[in-house]
């Protein structure tokens, strides 16, 4: 304890001679001639934050960049070959596609049923309760997730896993859907009589995203549920005074109001999926054919040490968020003038 | 539901439907929170449980034949050697959050009072810059930001020789190290959730007062920082979470030494005891404890926080 008061100590102290300092300088810049009083204020204002981004953010992401176009000692130009190899190797071709499978199963799950929740919760009893129960998960880690999740998952020796429970309770489930309780959820890509390609996402991958929709739904639900509220009611009456069922007016009125919400959500839940690493990190260590690129990075950077072909991996996440983005503006914009705001 | 809904009539068989679908729905809602609660509540009692019950029996098991211990919370907060030490862990995500959360708040809202109230040449571009950064994912910035902490940097140009641009400062491997990390990575979006907020604060009270003779440091100190405390608050309680729930950043910059936050150990644990169940459980709860206690304290702040991020992002 002691050891914590001294480091915030230290901090404190720390942060109060930076003001200092930069106080210091303000209160000098009062004897400049006018227009460099302005001036000089602007760039104090401005100061410690560009210079952490630039050190922090934008000089290291330009070095990425640069590294990935050369060999793993950053010594011979390479032109694009870091990037052709990710795409020629079974394994990491398998990663990308592994993170392209949590993009679009982890989102439309997501959406879906942070949407249900949202609007079946609204207005019920126990609406907050029920919603906090949902958010959860959202607030732990998604490394504690994955531990969580262990505890489903788990196959023999031991004999605490829920899934294989469920499935020993299930008269004459074959050994390979579960049965018996003798499945190895995680270490296992096929299911029943399906054995995935070698160039596809396993089952255990599915497993995975299941932990990240579990993690991702309640910020959704939160964010729906607020949008749901904001429709005007009129809009509902309206069309309910015009014969639609509550369904209808869901979907007719609700649905195209929160459309920008429903983008945005999309959008965090996508970059979100692209990024995954604490999961597989957490649960498989990206073994067993359910590595994703993110997780690959960092196999590839810090325990293969390959400095090249892992920059090219950190700018192929790069190269996959901008679309995104740039997608979600384009219709955040539009979604706006629909509605008018 | 205004009056005049509750006057409007419904046609028979339309509104049985309607009663059967938010029925069904409401159905629907129990059974997702229950499987969305299981898996949680599951690790918390298998946490209560001793070694040989979680290692034979699942946890429901508990319900049947209850033997309840604290063993596993003692032994991973043990500090004796070959024990994981949860607890140092603990602290040292403390020791991450607290100055990371404060400073890029802090730097942030300087900043954002820049972007709003100041006139400079080139703001709007130097704002776009800032939103732009965004999008880059913190994997491109990691590893030269890491070299830097391990070694400074340093730029060999012919005649000139060999010289050092930025010095290095023995951060490897250090709390400081994490938490700079994460101020870094996290200033492009506290400044934009920021401005937003700053820049739609009433003009005529800025102005009134810059007109009044108040320099910049007076108006930031004694107007806009007031003014600013429900965002200032959201903010701060989300990049609290966001900060103390992440594990790259910390495993990266914490190195495999004793100054990896407690999520980092979480995971390394999880390897190296993959087969101590027992154990994962009792560390696993000791990591989420701070999240879920801020999550229910703050929950109002909280969402506050989440949906300016989400509706205005």
């Amino acid at each position: 304890m002691g050891d914590l008061l001294t480091t915030l100590l230290v901090v404190l102290l720390g942060v109060g001679s930076l003001l200092a300092v930069l106080g210091g300088l303000y209160w000098i810049t009062r004897w400049l001639p006018g227009k460099w009083k302005e001036r000089s204020r602007v760039f104090l204002f401005l100061l410690p934050a560009t210079f952490l981004m630039i050190v922090g953010l934008v000089v290291p992401a330009i070095r990425t960049l640069f590294v990935s176009f050369y060999d793993d000692n950053t010594k011979k130009f390479k032109a694009f070959a870091n990037y052709s190899e990710i795409f020629q190797t079974a394994g990491t071709r398998l990663t990308v596609i592994n993170s392209l499978t949590w993009v679009v199963v982890g989102t439309s799950a997501t959406l879906i049923v942070g949407l249900i929740i949202a609007r079946f919760t609204d207005g019920m009893r126990g609406e907050k309760s029920a919603k906090s129960l949902i958010f959860i998960p959202g607030a732990i880690s998604l490394v504690g997730a994955g531990i969580i999740w262990k505890f489903v998952y788990a196959g023999p020796p031991f004999k605490l896993g829920l899934l294989n429970q469920v499935g020993k309770a299930i008269p004459g489930l074959p050994a390979s859907l579960g049965g018996h309780g003798n499945r190895n959820w995680l270490l296992e890509r096929g299911f029943g009589p399906f054995t995935p390609p070698a160039n596809a996402p396993g089952f255990n991958s599915m497993l995975l995203i299941v932990i990240f929709i579990w993690a991702s739904t309640g910020f959704a639900t939160v964010v729906f549920s607020a949008a749901i509220k904001g429709v005007p009611e009129t809009l509902i009456e309206a069309a309910r005074v015009d014969g639609a069922t509550k369904r209808q007016a869901f979907y007719k009125v609700t649905l195209p109001y929160i459309r920008a919400t429903i983008v945005t959500v999309a959008t965090t839940t996508i970059i979100g999926g692209l990024k995954a690493f604490d999961i597989v990190a957490a649960t498989t260590g990206g073994n067993f054919g359910t590595s994703t690129i993110a997780n690959e990075f960092y196999q590839v950077y810090f325990t293969q040490g390959r400095n090249g072909l892992g920059a090219a991996l950190a700018v192929l996440i790069f190269i996959l968020v901008v679309p995104v983005v740039v997608m979600n503006r384009r219709a955040q914009r539009r979604a706006e003038e629909m509605v008018g705001a | 539901m205004s009056a005049d809904t509750r006057t409007l009539q419904e046609p028979m068989g339309r509104s049985v439907s309607a009663a059967l679908t938010s029925r069904t729905g409401r159905w629907l809602v129990y059974m997702l929170v229950f499987l969305w609660t299981i898996p949680t509540f599951g690790t918390l009692v298998s946490s209560f449980r001793p070694e040989i019950d979680v290692k034979t029996t699942g946890w429901w098991t508990f319900f049947i034949r209850p033997h309840f211990t604290l063993a596993n919370y003692k032994r991973v907060l043990s500090s004796n050697p070959g024990d994981d030490n949860i607890g140092h862990f603990f602290l040292n995500s403390i020791r991450i959050t607290v100055p990371a959360t404060i400073l890029s708040v802090g730097i942030a809202l300087v900043a954002a009072y820049a972007f709003s109230w100041m006139k400079f040449k080139g703001r709007d571009w130097l704002f776009v810059g800032v939103v732009s950064l965004l999008m880059v994912p913190l994997q491109m910035a990691l590893v030269p930001l890491l070299r830097l902490f391990t070694g400074g940097a340093h730029v060999t140009l012919p005649w000139v020789g060999t010289h050092t641009i930025f010095p290095y400062l023995h951060l490897n491997n250090t709390v400081a190290a994490v938490w700079i990390a994460h101020i870094c990575f996290g200033l492009p979006f506290c400044i934009f959730i920021l401005t937003n907020f700053v820049g739609a604060l009433p003009r005529e009270v800025i102005e009134a007062a810059r007109v009044d003779g108040a320099g910049h440091g007076t108006v930031f100190a004694k107007l806009v920082v007031p003014l600013s405390v429900p965002a200032i608050a959201s903010l701060s309680i989300f990049q609290f979470m966001f900060i103390w729930n992440d594990y790259l950043i910390g495993k990266v910059f914490g190195g495999a030494g004793d100054n990896s936050p407690v999520t980092a150990k979480l995971a390394d644990v999880s390897g190296t005891r993959g087969q101590s169940y027992h154990l994962l459980t009792a560390s696993g709860m000791i990591s989420m404890i701070v999240p879920i206690c801020v999550f229910f304290a703050l929950q109002r702040y909280f969402v506050r926080g989440l949906l300016a991020g989400a509706v205005k992002g």
